[in-house]
């Protein structure tokens, strides 16, 4: 599903934030990607989403390889992932129901499809209830909860993760993280990256570690 | 139904699920963008003050060309009513009775260079100069009528040519009673001329209004794009395309064209209502009933169109300029 070989890439201000990264995630598996701050997890996570090209080296995802895909194409590569952010990324201007249609009313679909499966993910996260509110009216929690069915509305074949659980208690950011847990177990590929080591290891998922841009744990390069 | 058929059918209906169909496709695509229209028209109507200062602004610059149009087709239409081309106005000299005028008309008549003949005797002149012009108390201070019986004379129309009208002149000039032939097609060349220039230069006006309008909505649209900065990156990120952003910013756009253009035509119409007795005055100056006193729907359908497709054109530059910067980190 994600296949990084030899992957670099180098800021324009000179720093290199991933050098020679190399490593295969399958199908429907969950991992974690850890290290320190500045360790290049975020940029990992761009690479993935095509928020940054890589500098050197090569990314293919779900079978499709990244440098071939044009600035044009990249909206509908997109539409294959769900992304989830530490801040949300919610609009507040609109329901919690409008926040999580969004990616369905972008690829086009009926007004009733979308109603169906908005309601089903808000279901899935447990959040049915407050489908009229706004997001501002809502927990942390409950945000990131939002920003979780949002991501996995349109049933993306990839989820992407990033410090989904940042600014959350333990209890509710294991909770989220049994939600990431039930998706890797429909087949969905989970890629989660994460500082929270004590809650990753209670995971007992796959870990990538990156040490100053490198890949340094993680069986690299299958 | 085997299982196995079942599967693929299910299979089948997964990705039914996952990419709507064509049909259902086309059809949310009209469905988005009517709702899209709406949805911007209800994000204008949110501020309905902003919303109307800008549309007042857009209004103002559309009347200016459109309403001098307006006047220009007036002129254009009034000069049309003079337009029997040339004529020659003979003066008679002070002497003349008008027994001896009626005579040479109908002399002049019988001419084959001649088509029209119109007599007016001096007592006729006064009248009218004294219903029309607002000169009666002046003339009414003169002890007698200083006016001259005048013919008014249209060649025919096969005798128009420059050199025919100077040999008729100077044959009128020498007849009997006759004071002054005037040959009245030097205006007439001179107002055209006053009208081409007035003509281009609204149009000139008109471009640079255009584009005053044009920078109006441009600069509009970019600050809309600025204040949903946030909202642009979070649809960036989750795929939307670049004309799913677009489009509410482009009918934003359109709708401040539209509103602009009711502006301006309520304006040309309240100014018009306001000119309304001067013009119909003026009409009847020149046995005239044929004057705008209203938009006319060749002008309307210009100023809405003009006004949409100005909206929608600034709109697009800002559009085009501003979306590509704003990329999600």
């Amino acid at each position: 599903m994600i296949h990084f070989s030899n992957a670099s890439k180098r800021y324009a201000s000179g720093q290199d934030a991933l050098l020679n990264v190399s490593f295969k995630v399958e199908q429907g598996d969950m991992a974690f990607i850890t290290g320190h701050s500045g360790a290049g997890k975020s940029t990992l996570l761009k690479l993935i989403a095509l928020l940054e090209r890589p500098s050197r080296g090569q990314v293919v995802v779900n079978g499709q390889n990244l440098a071939r895909v044009k600035r044009r194409q990249i909206p509908y590569f997109r539409r294959d992932i769900g992304i989830i952010f530490q801040d949300h990324q919610l609009l507040f201007d609109r329901t919690v129901f409008d926040n999580v249609a969004l990616p369905l009313v972008i690829a086009g679909h009926p007004h009733a499809e979308i109603s169906r499966r908005v309601r089903a993910a808000l279901d899935k996260v447990g959040l049915l209830k407050k489908e009229k509110h706004t997001p501002i009216t809502l927990s942390g929690g409950e945000q990131q909860r939002v920003g979780i069915a949002r991501a996995v509305v349109h049933k993306p074949p990839l989820l992407l993760a990033d410090e989904p659980t940042g600014n959350l208690d333990p209890e509710l950011s294991w909770d989220i993280m049994q939600i990431f847990n039930d998706f890797a177990q429909v087949g969905v590929t989970v890629l989660v990256a994460s500082h929270d080591l004590e809650l990753i290891s209670r995971m007992q998922r796959r870990q990538l570690i990156l040490k100053n841009g490198q890949l340094v744990e993680g069986n690299p390069a299958q | 139904m085997k299982p196995a058929s079942k599967q693929a059918k299910r299979k089948q209906d997964h990705k039914r699920q996952r990419q709507p169909g064509l049909l259902t496709r086309t059809g949310s695509y009209f469905v988005r963008h009517a709702q899209t229209l709406i949805y911007s028209l209800g994000q204008l109507l949110r501020a309905p003050f902003a919303m109307l200062m800008t549309a007042a602004v857009i209004g103002i610059a559309l009347a200016l060309p459109t309403g001098l149009h307006v006047l220009l087709k007036n002129a254009e239409l009034l000069s049309g009513e003079i337009d029997g081309a040339t004529q020659i106005s003979l003066f008679l000299k002070r002497g003349a009775s008008e027994s001896q005028a009626q005579q040479l008309a109908a002399r002049l008549r019988k001419m084959p260079e001649i088509g029209k003949v119109r007599f007016i005797s001096k007592q006729d002149a006064l009248k009218e100069f004294k219903q029309n012009a607002g000169f009666t108390e002046a003339m009414q201070a003169l002890d007698e009528n200083p006016l001259p019986h005048v013919i008014v004379i249209h060649p025919s129309t096969r005798h128009t040519s420059e050199q025919t009208m100077q040999k008729l002149l100077a044959r009128l000039q020498g007849m009997l009673h006759v004071d002054v032939a005037q040959l009245d097609e030097e205006w007439i060349k001179r107002l055209y001329t006053i009208m081409d220039f007035i003509k281009r230069g609204v149009w000139i006006l008109a471009s640079m209004l255009a584009l005053a309008v044009l920078l109006v909505v441009g600069n509009t649209i970019r600050l809309a794009i600025q204040n949903r900065r946030d909202e642009i990156v979070v649809i960036k990120l989750i795929g939307g395309t670049d004309a799913f952003i677009r489009r509410p910013f482009l009918y934003t756009g359109f709708w401040y064209g539209l509103f602009g253009a009711l502006i301006a035509f309520v304006l040309i119409t309240v100014t018009l209502f306001l000119l309304n007795e001067p013009i119909e005055r003026l009409a009847r100056l020149y046995h005239s009933d044929v004057l705008l006193s209203s938009l006319d729907a060749q002008s309307s359908l210009l100023l809405f169109v003009g006004g949409i497709l100005l909206g929608l054109a600034g709109s697009w530059l800002a559009v085009g300029r501003h979306l590509r910067d704003i990329e999600p980190r």
